[in-house]
Parts: C-alpha cells; structure tokens; sequence
C-alpha cells in the first residue's frame, strides 16, 4: 500500500498523534511481551542452562534425523501428490462422462476431509498401524493430488483455445494434444500455484505427530518431556528452535514461488505465470490453506 | 448403520463440538483479521509491523505447531487451569486470523484508488475513509475468499480432537479404540463434516448473491 492512497501526508497534529499511536502500541506489544517473559522468567524457562540441551550431539542428531524425516515425507507426498494430480487432471477433464464424474466425486471428496482424518484412517484401517510413514505419505497424495489436479485444471483451462484448435488442425492427437500442448502450458502458468500449495504439504506432514510418525513435531515433543534440566522441562525452548526451522522452510518455499512468478514474467515466451494464489475454482470449494489473491489491477490500491 | 445408532449421543457430541469450535473460532479470526489487516494499511509504523510480523509467522508455522504450544506451554506457564476449548479456539482462531487478513488486505487492494482519494478529498480521516469508503467495497472481493478460509477452518478444527477435544475426529478416535470398523465410522464421520463444510458453502454463496450490486 503506497502510504500515502488511503491517508493524507501527516501535517503537524497528525505527526503528533501518530507519534502518540506509535508509542502507545509499541509500549502495548512490549508491554504484553514482557509480561509472557516475566512469567517464563518466574517459572525458571529462562535459564541458560536449559539451552544447553542443544549443544548435545544426541539432541542435534535427533533434530537432523527428525528434519531428515520430515523432508524424506516431504518429497515422497510433493512427487506422488504431482503424478496423481495429472492422473487426476486428465480424468477430470475426459471426453467419457462415467470417468469425468468419478473424478470430480473424488476431488470433491477427498477435498473436503480433514486430512487428519484421511491419515488416521488410512493408518489404523488399511496399512496397518506399523507403517506411519505411508499412512502419512498416501494420505497427503490424495489430499494434495485433489488440490493440485484443481489448480492444473484452472491451468489447462486457462490455455488460449486457439492453441488447442492448431494443434488438431496440425493433425495431433487428443493425447498429443494434452501431453505436447496444454499441460506444458499449464504447468507453467500454474507454477506458482503449485509450489504454494506444497508449502501446504510441507506443513501438513506435521500431521504425522498425530500418528506418531517421528517427524520434526514429534521429536520436539520428544526432547522437551524427556530432558528436564534441574527438574524445568525445556517447552519453549524447543518450541523456538522448531517453530524456526518450520518458518524457515515455508519461507524458502514461498521466496521460490515468488521467483518463479517473477522469472517467468520477464521471460518472453508469451506464457505469463499467474499469481502466485489458487485458482477461483480452488477457492470455491476450498483446500486446506487458501491465499487468495484477487488480481490487482493497475490503478487499484496497491502495494 | 449400528455404529451411528449405538453411539448417537457420542455423534451429536462429536458433531456439535466440531460446529461450535467452528463457529467461535471462525468469530475470533474475523474480528482479529479486521484488525491486522487495518493494522497493516494504517499510518502507523510500528502498527504496520506488528502487522505484517502476526501474519508472516502465523502463515508460515503448521497449526500442528500452535496446538503443541496452546496445549502444552499456555497452561504450564502463562495461564494454570485454562479450559481447552478455550484454548482451542485460541489456536484455531489466530493461526485463521492471518488468512482473513490477507484475504482481507488484497480485497482492500481490488478498491479503485479514486474511491481512497476522493475521500480524502472530501477531508476524511484514514478510519473514516476505511470504514465508510473501502472496506465497504472491500467486503465484495472478500467473501469468496473467506468462505474458503472458513472451510479451511472447519477441517483444521479436527486437530483439536486430536489434543482431547471433543469433536468428530476425537470421536472416531474413541470409536476405533472401542473395536468398531474403522471404514463406517469413517463413513459417518466424513457425512458430519460435509454438512458443515456444505452449509458454510451455501451461506456464502447466499450472501454473494445478495453483495452482488451492478457497478
């Protein structure tokens, strides 16, 4: 927001009075900071020894393995979820009406489960409960499949029809013209999209705490019951370390869907990666972690 | 069928307790979401920060973490003896809040810029010029995205029952401890949370309907 669409320059009063806004807020923010401090500090969380849990090689082999693990999910869900959501895609938009109908029970279906539950029971009905990981792994394919196979859906449609109609005039066939034509350039409109909602797998394998799969979640629930340090248990600090090492991947994730976004509308080759948001039709029906972003035009108030 | 009809007092637990956390959550998160994305267009500096800092960190942890804190370090350190309903809704509302906002701040962004400047012109403040000129107009933009976010909600409320609230999921946890098929109760389970999320649709889709003005 330009700072200066929605309010006037601030004469001298209004410097005041946004001086006065400014200190007030700041001193409230401090003021209910210092409080949660206070009561950490009471409570002993404080002490320098409890952060020396860290410096044990048993503790950091322990977060590694977890990170390990949670990326190991990671990859497993965002490669499988991909494949199923073209599977998907393709089946969504068939010629035959059984198939296109299946498909969209399925999506719809699958779209709106809490993934939790999906999880849950994929893990304790059909894998067994010995095998988590896949439990976890299966159930965030299908989850995402169905949110990603939407997302490539509003990508192909987004195609300029013209294309389609010169590929068949060049004598392609159907599937030459989907696999040559219009998922290429869906893909890469959607990019984006895509990498967005793997920011939302990504943040869901956190699901597998629940299923006591040993991922990052769970080994930091691990640490902190399991090494007190002089009789306080180390919640806070663990939920620091932790918090950060999940904020600094989702961030990763979404500055690479920024730099795609923004690579790809420097690039010429005439195919403009939409924002990166899901699409309306996404969004009418809903997945986990919506950021819809209505195109700001030229001319609107924008950043 | 004997499932739901041996368990019926369970269900309607399991399903109200999934409405109401919803429901209150979903309050909380639109009340908070006005406020940070005000916060976040406002003259005020430090404000802008706070802003932009509640969203960027809220956005970006997994509601798996937020549970683990209200859950474990809330009552141990902050507030002894807090109800977890309470708590719950907590979680499920701030991490909300921080997609309300955002919807919220881009719908703001969908506002033609004459509208802010002619308000401006006509010598109001920025509160009155957000209140009677552009979150009015706001408003428009926001509701499809909100109703998406407010399904969003009703799904990640199943986490609650993993941390011994009572709702659905919690309820498919009991059942399946107690031996019945974990396919049925699935079955039912899944129907609980398609009337919600259905109803939330529909209501939206309603008041779309009636924001829809000819411009």
């Amino acid at each position: 927001m330009s700072a200066s669409v929605l309010f006037d320059v601030p004469g001298p009063k209004a410097r005041v009075r946004n001086l006065i806004y400014s200190v007030v807020g700041t001193l409230a923010v401090l003021g209910l900071v210092g409080w949660v401090c206070y009561r950490l500090y009471n409570k002993g969380q404080f002490e320098g020894e409890l952060w020396d849990i860290f410096n044990y090689a048993g503790i950091r082999e322990n977060i590694l393995d977890a990170l390990l693990s949670t990326l190991k999910v990671f990859a497993l869900a965002g490669v499988f979820s991909l494949v199923f959501a073209v599977v998907l895609c393709v089946a969504r938009l068939s010629d035959h009406k059984p198939v296109r109908w299946v498909a969209v029970v399925f999506i719809d279906l699958f779209r709106s489960i809490p993934l939790l539950i999906t999880i849950f029971a994929l893990w304790v009905g059909i894998l067994g409960e010995m095998t988590p990981m896949w439990a976890l792994v299966l159930g965030l394919t299908i989850y995402n499949g169905c949110v990603q196979a939407e997302v490539l859906r509003a990508g192909v449609n987004a195609v300029p029809k013209g294309q389609v109609e010169a590929a068949y005039a060049l004598g392609l066939r159907k599937t030459q013209v989907t696999a040559s034509v219009l998922f290429p350039q869906a893909v890469r409109s959607m990019l984006p999209s895509i990498i967005s909602q793997l920011v939302v797998t990504l943040k869901d394998t956190s699901l597998g705490f629940m299923i006591l799969y040993p991922e990052l979640l769970y080994s930091a629930r691990l640490i902190a019951n399991n090494t007190p340090v002089g009789g306080v248990y180390p919640t806070v600090q663990t939920v620091i370390v932790f918090g950060a090492i999940y904020i600094a991947l989702c961030l990763a994730l979404a500055w690479l869907a920024k730099f795609v976004e923004q690579r790809g509308r420097r690039s010429k080759a005439g195919i403009v990666p939409a924002e990166a948001k899901e699409p309306k039709e996404v969004a009418a029906a809903g997945g986990t972690d919506l950021t819809p972003v209505p195109d700001a035009k030229d001319g609107n108030l924008k950043d | 069928m004997n499932v739901l009809l041996d368990n019926l007092a369970l269900f309607r637990e399991g399903f109200l307790g999934t409405l109401w956390l919803t429901i209150v959550s979903a309050l909380l998160a639109v009340v908070l979401g006005l406020v940070i994305a005000g916060f976040r267009v406002s003259p005020v500096p430090p404000l802008r920060i706070f802003g932009t800092l509640w969203v960027n960190v809220l956005r970006n942890t997994p509601l798996t973490l937020l549970f683990l804190v209200a859950f474990f370090v809330v009552p141990k350190v902050l507030f002894p003896g807090i109800n977890s309903f309470v708590l719950a809704v907590c979680a499920c509302g701030f991490y909300t809040s921080s997609f309300v906002a955002e919807a919220v701040r881009s719908g703001i962004n969908t506002v033609p810029m004459g509208q802010a400047e002619a308000a401006r012109a006509i010598g109001m403040t920025f509160t009155q010029t957000m209140r009677i000129v552009v979150l009015p107009q706001a408003t428009r933009t926001v509701v499809p995205p909100l109703s998406s976010i407010f399904i969003a909600l009703t799904k990640n409320t199943a986490i609650a029952g993993a941390f011994d609230n009572v709702d659905l999921f919690n309820v498919s946890k009991t059942l399946s401890n107690d031996g019945y098929d974990i396919a049925v109760i699935f079955i039912w389970i899944t129907l609980g949370y398609l009337v919600i999320t259905y109803a939330i649709n529909g209501l939206f889709r309603l008041l779309e309907n009636r924001l829809e003005v000819a411009r």
